[in-house]
């Protein structure tokens, strides 16, 4: 348990330390919230669909969080390429408290970072429909980012370097991204555009957010958690699967 | 105590169809100070790699102060201290907190903990700088380091995997000297591979010859020039590896790619 909480420290302290790390992230899901926010604004409440701004903060929350828990389950590959990996790998303890505690870093990494955006949101006129519903959607942030932290550490442990970590944001988290209902409503889709929304695992998160937070979800609650928490699941399975198998 | 520290039995490693590691053999003596030495690629760190439990021998068995490396590897784990070949430690932690998380991972009680970082880091000469972190450190300075991590869970041995290559000339003395002091007072038993013939033939006790995923040769440095009638180490590691400059691509790592790569189908 304390090998646990000391590997979840050292993520915690490596991200405190890195402001730029910490600033550069958040800057990408403050434009898009901005400049679609208040760029849409007029067409979409023409189209009679409410506050883009607060439509779109739960999709930036999203957005925040699969990067930046990706990013923190592909650490891996730094922690390699810097040798910290081989520390732990022969230290007297299992490989799947190794990943775990690695992981509940990174989750809570990524999970700092969306409550941030949120907050900064709710700065820039994001309204959710009942001031409580930000400490319900908590948990729900945190198993979003739980489930890509574990995600990032499964593709990382089968990557040799860090070459294929841009083809990872390039062809797996931009179409994630893009093509879960972040920015646009999941409602009257053309058939192609909603059943990949419907297989792609960030539309749950996004869904879940946006249900607490403006009460205008699209799969229902009880469907994106129980989505969520198998996917979650899965990649923690899969995650711990192939770390299991690193050799460095 | 046990008398024999590490008894590898016919250990053999293939990634793919190539042989990194070829049937070897080999023991060392509780409290002795062994070297195995041999060109690029002769199998050196996969060898190490199989001891410390990173890698599994294709065949073959190793134990570690009486401990399976397979079957009991968290035994093992607790019975060795390593020094990589590439530094390991995490450059945005401070030295403390370096020594801290390897004091956890290898359950050194809280009481015990703090003490012994201090007498450790003060035993490496990094006590003033416990606090910094440690990507500003130079190369000796990481090394020592990482020495001085290596021996906080107080290992029966410590593994050094060419622990003095760009070490300069004071560094690599000192190095040495904590060493040997070690290995004297607390009788630690102590195996390095390295390419400096003259820091073999000084520090080691006995000395391994490896060569293409085999050991050619084995025993005290006297023995080694007796076997060969050369006058030096060196002469006789030549004598018994060849002149012919070795392959890179032979290289453990590059080899571990190459069967990543085939297994998974890339190009």
């Amino acid at each position: 348990m304390n090998k646990i909480y000391i590997l979840w420290l050292r993520q915690l302290k490596r991200y405190w330390r890195s402001r730029s790390r910490i600033i550069g992230s958040l800057v990408q899901p403050m434009l898009y919230l901005l400049a679609l926010g208040y760029g849409f604004g007029a067409v979409f409440r023409q189209a009679g669909q409410g506050n883009y701004l607060s439509f779109l903060a739960p999709g930036v929350v999203g957005m925040t969080i699969i990067f930046s828990a990706i990013f923190s389950g592909m650490e891996v590959i730094w922690d390699r390429q810097f040798g910290f990996l081989k520390e732990t790998l022969v230290a007297p303890m299992p490989r799947f408290n190794i990943m775990l505690g690695r992981t509940l870093g990174g989750a809570t990494v990524a999970t700092l970072q969306g409550m941030i955006v949120l907050f900064l949101s709710l700065a820039f006129g994001f309204r959710p429909v009942d001031p409580w519903a930000i400490l319900f959607v908590i948990p729900y942030l945190f198993l979003l980012a739980l489930m890509f932290t574990a995600l990032g550490t499964a593709i990382a442990s089968v990557l040799n370097d860090m070459q294929g970590f841009q083809l990872i944001i390039n062809f797996l988290v931009m179409p994630m991204f893009f093509l879960s209902g972040a920015l646009y409503p999941l409602k009257g889709l053309p058939m192609g555009l909603a059943v990949v929304a419907r297989i792609n695992p960030l539309s749950y998160g996004v869904d879940a957010f946006r249900d607490l937070l403006i009460g205008a979800g699209h799969y229902g609650l009880a469907i994106d958690t129980a989505v969520l928490l198998g996917l979650t699941i899965a990649f923690l399975m899969s995650g711990s699967r192939f770390f299991s198998k690193v050799e460095v | 105590m046990t008398d024999v520290m590490i008894e590898a039995k016919g250990i053999t490693k293939k990634f793919d169809k190539i042989v990194a590691v070829d049937d070897i053999s080999f023991e060392v003596k509780s409290g002795e100070i062994f070297a195995l030495l041999g060109p690029n690629g002769a199998g050196k760190s996969t060898t190490i790699k199989m001891l410390t439990t990173l890698l599994r021998p294709t065949s073959g068995t190793v134990t570690v102060n009486g401990f399976d490396t397979v079957s009991q590897s968290d035994q093992v784990r607790r019975s060795f201290g390593i020094v990589f070949q590439d530094p390991s430690l995490d450059g945005e932690l401070t030295a403390w907190e370096n020594m801290e998380i390897h004091g956890v991972l290898y359950d050194v009680p809280r009481a015990q903990r703090s003490e012994r970082i201090e007498q450790l880091l003060k035993f490496v000469e990094l006590w003033d700088r416990k606090d910094d972190v440690a990507k500003n450190f130079s190369g000796g300075m990481k090394r020592r380091l990482e020495i001085a991590r290596g021996l906080l869970h107080e290992p029966k041995i410590i593994f050094l995997d060419e622990p003095t290559l760009g070490l300069d000339v004071q560094t690599r003395n000192s190095m040495w000297n904590y060493l040997r002091e070690l290995n004297k007072s607390q009788g630690t038993t102590v195996l390095f591979t390295t390419h400096y013939m003259d820091e073999a033939e000084k520090i080691a006790q006995r000395i391994a010859i490896i060569d293409q995923g085999k050991i050619v040769a084995l025993g005290t440095t006297a023995e080694l020039k007796e076997k060969t009638g050369k006058a030096s180490l060196e002469e006789a590691f030549l004598a018994l590896t060849g002149k012919q400059i070795r392959d890179e691509a032979a290289d453990p790592k590059e080899l571990m790619r190459a069967f990543m790569r085939s297994r998974m189908g890339q190009k």
